[in-house]
Order: C-alpha cells, then sequence, then structure tokens
C-alpha cells in the first residue's frame, strides 16, 4: 500500500463525513491548541519579563534595597511574612550612608512612592497618582525620557522645591487641552508647580505608569509618601553588569553593619534586581510549563482513545474490503500499514488545526492583555509529532485487528 | 479419444492424473498447475468438528478448464478458499505451479494469491470507492510494480476487456456485466497461473451471464488455466472438465461431453 494512496484515502474519508471528523478529531485540536496556546504564552511571559518588566520596572544593572522583596510571587509563608514585618526599616540615613559607600560612577536616588489624590485648578478630582518622592538621579536610572518641559535637578531637590513631573494621563486628566507646564497641581492639600511631562509609558504588569507623579525627595512630598515609616527603596545602578557583584557587595556589608549584624546571621534587607525577578519568573514558568503539558496531554489521550474507537468501527466496516485486499495479495504488514498511515492522517490534520486553532488562541490573548504572545517554531513541530504520534498509537490496535483478520471470514462479511 | 486430442482439449488422462496424485511428497512436473493429495480441512465448530472436506484428491494440467460442482455443504466452497490460498488444508499436500503451498505461512500465501491465483467472484469484489482502473491496478500496488507501469498494464487489461473507455468509472456506475469484466481484468493483470472463479455470474441474468462465459471460454482458449466453481449445470457445462464434489469427496470427474450427456439424460 503506497503511502500517498492511504493518505489520500484518509483524506478523502474526512471530506465525506466531515462532522463525524470533526468529533474524532476534537480531542487533537483541543491538545494540539493548548500545547502551541501555553507554549506562545509563556514564551510571550517570559519575552515581557525579561525586556519589558525587567528593564521598564526595574532598570538595567539596578538593584533595589528594601526591607523585603517586593516582586515575590507565591511561595510566601505566612510565617516568612511575619519575620519579614520585624525587619528594621530602611531609611534615609540608611540612603545616605549607601551614597557615601558607592564607587565612582555608581548612581543612586532614593525611592517613596504611595497612591494619592491631586487636584488641580481645572479639575477638582480624579483617579489616584502614583506620587513619587525621588531624588533626581532616578530619571537617568529609569530611563525616563522628559518629553515637554524638563526635569528637577540636584538644587531644587537639596532645597525642597515644590516643582513635579508628570505622565501623561495625570496631564491629560488634570489640564485636558491645556499646557501643563507651568500650572499648579496640588498633592494633599499643598500646592506644586509642574515642570514637565514624562513620556508614554502604557501599562507594566498592571501598573499605569502614565499616571506617575514625580517629585523632588526633600520637598514637602515625602511626608504624604511616608518616608518616615520608612523608605520604599533605595535604587542603585551599577556601571556595567561586571560591576553589580562588587557593588551589590559593599551595599551588603554596609548594611549588614548598620544592622550591626553578625557573621551567622541572615540579611534582614534584600538587594533586589532584576536578576531576583527572573528568578522568581523562573519557578513561575515551571508551572505553567507543567500546565503545558498537563493540558494538552489529556486532549492527546482522550483524542487518541476516540481515534481508535473510530478506527475500530472503520476496520469492521471495511472489513470486505480488507479481505479483497487480502485475496490480492496484500501482506499483514501492509493492511497494518494502510489502517496506521489512516489514523496518523486523521490525527496530523486535527493536529494542523489545533495549530491554527493555537495560534488564534495566543494572538487573542496577545491582544486582549499585554503579554506579547509568541509562537515558538518548535512547539508547531512538536504538535505536528505529536499529531502524526497519537495517530500511530491509536491506530496500532484497530490496524493489528485488521491486519489479523482471516481473508475467508473477512470475504464473507456484508 | 487418443492422448494427443486430450492434450489439444487441454485434458488429462485418468491414468497420468492418478500417478501425480500417487507420488506423494513428490513434486509434480511443470505441467501441473494444481495437486492435492487427501486434502482434508476440519472446522471446529463450538467443539464440534465439521469436516468439510474428507480427502480431495485433484490433479490439474495447465490451460485445463475445469468446473467444480456440487450441492450445498458438498465442501466446494472451501476447497476453492485453498485452491485460492486463502484457506490452508488441516491435512493434505497442496502444489500450486509446482511449489508446496499447504505448508505456507500467512505472508507467503498473500504473496502466492498475489502472483500465482486470480480470482473473480460471484459478488464481484471491487473497492467501492476506487474507479474500475485503480481495482485492476491493485495487485499490482502489492506486487510493488511501479506507478507508471501499473497505470500502463492496467490500461491494457481494461482494453483487453472492452472497458479502456470506463476506466474513470466507479463499480456503481457499471452494470453487473461490467463489473465482472473488471474484476477479471484485475485477476489477469499478474498473468497468475489459474483464473480462480468462484459462481461467476451468480449476481448476472442470463444474458449477461454468456457474455461473461464466452470471456472465460475467450481465456481458455489463449492458454489461461481456469477454475470454476458452480452449482449451475448450464453454466458447467462451459467448462471442459467437470469435478463433482459430494460431502466432501470426489464424486465423479469428467470430461464435458460425458457430462453433457448425462445431463441430457436426466432431463
Amino acid at each position: 500500500m503506497p503511502f500517498f494512496e492511504a493518505v489520500r484515502l484518509a483524506l478523502a474519508q474526512i471530506r465525506v463525513q466531515k462532522l463525524k471528523s470533526f468529533f474524532t478529531l476534537l480531542g487533537v485540536m483541543i491538545g494540539v491548541m493548548f500545547l502551541i496556546a501555553v507554549v506562545s504564552i509563556v514564551q510571550g511571559m517570559g519575552n515581557y519579563v525579561e525586556d519589558a518588566f525587567a528593564g521598564k520596572f526595574l532598570g538595567v544593572n539596578t538593584f533595589n534595597v528594601r526591607r523585603f522583596p517586593d516582586f515575590n510571587m507565591g511561595d510566601v509563608t505566612e510565617a516568612e511574612w511575619r519575620a519579614w514585618q520585624r525587619r528594621p526599616l530602611v531609611t534615609v540615613e540608611d540612603a545616605m550612608a549607601i551614597r557615601d559607600a558607592l564607587p565612582a560612577g555608581t548612581r543612586w536616588a532614593i525611592e517613596d512612592a504611595r497612591w494619592l489624590a491631586a487636584q488641580s485648578p481645572y479639575v477638582a478630582s480624579g483617579p489616584q497618582a502614583l506620587v513619587q518622592a525621588v531624588t533626581p538621579e532616578y530619571f537617568a536610572i529609569k530611563n525616563l525620557v522628559v518629553t515637554q518641559g524638563r526635569a528637577f535637578n540636584e538644587q531644587e531637590d537639596r532645597l525642597g522645591a515644590p516643582v513635579v513631573v508628570i505622565g501623561t494621563e495625570v496631564a491629560e486628566h488634570f489640564f485636558p487641552a491645556l499646557d501643563p507646564i507651568g500650572k499648579e497641581l496640588r498633592i494633599g492639600g499643598l500646592p506644586f508647580r509642574v515642570i514637565g511631562v514624562l513620556e508614554k509609558q502604557g501599562t507594566v504588569f498592571g501598573v499605569p505608569l502614565d499616571r506617575q507623579v514625580l517629585g523632588p525627595f526633600h520637598s514637602a512630598l515625602h511626608r504624604f509618601t511616608g518616608a518616615r515609616r520608612g523608605l520604599y527603596g533605595v535604587v542603585v545602578q551599577a556601571p556595567s553588569a561586571e560591576a553589580m557583584p562588587e557593588v551589590q557587595a559593599t551595599v551588603r556589608e554596609l548594611m549588614r553593619r548598620r544592622h550591626k549584624l553578625r557573621p551567622a546571621q541572615d540579611d534582614d534587607f534584600v538587594l533586589e534586581s532584576s536578576e531576583s525577578a527572573l528568578t522568581t519568573w523562573a519557578s513561575i514558568k515551571r508551572y505553567l510549563v507543567l500546565a503545558g503539558i498537563f493540558l494538552p496531554a489529556i486532549g492527546l489521550v482522550v483524542g487518541a482513545m476516540v481515534i481508535m474507537n473510530i478506527m475500530l468501527v472503520a476496520v469492521a466496516e471495511r472489513t470486505r474490503e480488507i479481505g479483497i485486499r487480502k485475496s490480492l495479495g496484500a501482506r499483514r504488514r501492509d493492511i497494518m500499514a494502510q489502517f496506521l498511515v489512516e489514523a496518523s492522517t486523521l490525527s496530523t490534520f486535527g493536529a494542523a488545526i489545533g495549530i491554527g486553532l493555537g495560534i488564534g488562541l495566543s494572538k487573542l490573548v496577545a491582544a486582549v492583555s499585554p503579554l506579547p504572545a509568541s509562537v515558538a517554531t518548535w512547539s508547531i513541530g512538536v504538535a505536528v509529532l505529536l499529531g502524526a504520534g497519537v495517530g500511530i498509537v491509536a491506530g496500532i490496535y484497530p490496524a493489528g485487528r485488521a491486519s489479523r483478520l482471516d481473508p475467508v471470514v473477512a470475504l464473507r462479511a456484508d | 479419444m487418443t492422448a494427443d486430442a486430450h492434450e489439444l482439449a487441454g485434458l488429462s488422462t485418468t491414468g497420468e492424473r492418478q500417478a501425480v496424485i500417487g507420488a506423494t511428497g513428490a513434486a509434480p512436473g511443470k505441467d501441473w498447475v494444481i495437486v492435492t493429495r487427501g486434502i482434508r480441512r476440519d472446522y471446529d465448530m463450538g467443539g464440534e468438528v465439521v469436516h468439510a472436506l474428507r480427502g480431495v484428491d485433484l490433479a490439474v494440467r495447465r490451460n485445463e478448464y475445469v468446473a467444480i460442482m456440487g450441492p450445498s455443504g458438498s465442501g466446494k466452497s472451501t476447497l476453492m478458499n485453498i485452491i485460492g490460498c486463502l484457506d490452508t488444508p488441516t491435512a493434505g499436500e497442496y502444489w500450486l505451479n509446482g511449489v508446496l503451498v499447504s505448508a505456507m505461512k500467512d505472508d507467503e500465501l498473500a504473496r502466492v494469491r498475489n502472483r500465482e491465483i486470480g480470482f473473480v467472484f460471484q459478488t464481484f469484489n471491487l473497492l467501492p470507492r476506487a474507479t474500475a482502473l485503480h481495482n485492476v491496478e491493485l495487485p499490482l500496488v502489492y506486487a510493488g510494480v511501479p506507478a507508471a507501469e501499473r497505470k500502463r498494464r492496467a490500461i491494457e487489461a481494461l482494453e483487453r476487456v472492452q472497458l479502456a473507455d470506463r476506466m474513470d468509472h466507479r463499480p456503481n456506475e457499471l452494470s453487473g456485466g461490467q463489473r465482472q469484466r473488471v474484476a477479471i481484468a484485475r485477476a489477469l493483470i499478474n498473468n497468475p497461473a489459474i483464473l480462480l472463479a468462484d459462481e461467476p455470474t451468480g449476481n448476472l441474468d442470463s444474458q449477461t451471464s454468456e457474455e461473461i462465459m464466452r470471456v472465460f471460454e475467450g481465456l481458455a482458449n489463449s492458454g489461461q488455466t481456469v477454475i470454476m466453481v458452480t452449482h449451475e449445470p448450464d453454466i458447467a457445462a462451459h467448462a471442459r472438465r467437470v469435478v463433482v464434489l459430494r460431502d466432501g469427496r470426489i464424486s465423479s470427474d469428467e470430461r464435458r461431453d460425458a457430462f453433457v450427456s448425462k445431463l441430457a439424460a436426466t432431463i
């Protein structure tokens, strides 16, 4: 039985019985669809975490000195959490000590933030803004681009000048159809002068970066952000990736000294880098990949069972055909091959549809969520192989049965 | 009739047949297409053994045109299945074209069916979804003949049965006689040692039956060995030798003339 002939026969079967074929292939289709979609989403999330999240949120070659990790997605026990709450605060004094200890070429900034209400003379209320009291180098570290006006400088920070740089959404909401530069924005009842507008950045991991308001740390802002009850963090940017470990070691050393930790004691603070965020991501990814294997596996097992059933029916229906073929000289392996090729053509066809659906699903996810799902080429190859493999596994039993039919009995069947 | 005349009619003398059957275990000469020695076939029907064949001795020379007759239950279908290598005997020897096939395994038998036997069935047994051309090609597919040559030979075979213009039709688009001619073309495509027909006219009207019988006649005249199983005496009367089975044994084995005169006497 030539290969192409069997393939053609199987495709003809699908064409004649569209609805039946659809149900037959549903399992394989769904399995492959999930495979493609989950792999694409995991891949997309990976890219997102590595590029957007790590780059935008944390900055390049940057680490944050914090009381406890900010990016702890899952895996935190109640006891751990309570232990974190007992840790000493990261204070302004700590920040200053860090600044004094850093080697040349290293950037440094205090970061303190809180969601607060704001008003302008034009608009009395609105959604809360993410108010950040920061020191000037924060702009350079986070690669923030001021498209209109300017950022505040060292001197303005030292003097505690009441000035702010705002995100595009804040600008649009509080200064509709107006140039916000030089206008007044009230935070906590105190007036601040808008001196700059940030470039549009969009939303990263649910944080609307365009709703930021950035002001000098030493202005009145730090009272509203609650700096006295500890800083959100101190941001340190090493001059290069190679310098990172050394800078981190310096800061760790300093903090341990300030907290009077003995050598045997663990750190009671955390140096959070994009690397540590990526470690968290890797552990999440493990679960996602497991789901990405498990869901398709269910679909494929169900699919295999349905195909096996359908092939058994096909063998029963075509007993006479098998008898005829045997009478004309078909050997067991010829009959076996025919039904195996037929089964795997069926399931590969299902897999092809599943690949289409999976790509569609990941595009849909990309469209409605911030995840830039990207279809992995290898997953398509795996899907095709799985499709053919499922067919062969599901086809072995029915095909074996067909091949062992007694030609005399088979020829007598109706 | 002299021995030469028998030869011309594609017949062999009783004595010769006795001799070749008697030489148990020895391969028959090249002339003998079929030699069976004491063929038995038992079926186990739920604990009860049914003896379908109780020792059949049959020798058929090349170019013979033999009808196998018998009432239902006489074992003629079983004998046909064994001669056609679809089934193997419980005991006895079966030599086909000088090869002992009674001891062969499944896949070897498939090869013998492919090369040595052309089947023509009562119900035609064409693949319903395949065209006439494809049906005729099938034995060549299993013989491993390349596609182009397959097609050429299948067209030639269809031309021989005057169906070249119908090669793209499916069986349900053909008349009964045309279907049987397609089946004959398929049976002959591999130049088999024997053409084995099982009630070839059983599903045809009398006029079409005559037409098919003329095709068989022509094949026999051109040197093809033909074995035909039938229960209709007038169809059997087309053969040159008639073997009658009864209760799993050969009850008579005669030349057509003897059979026809007996047939006339009974009417």
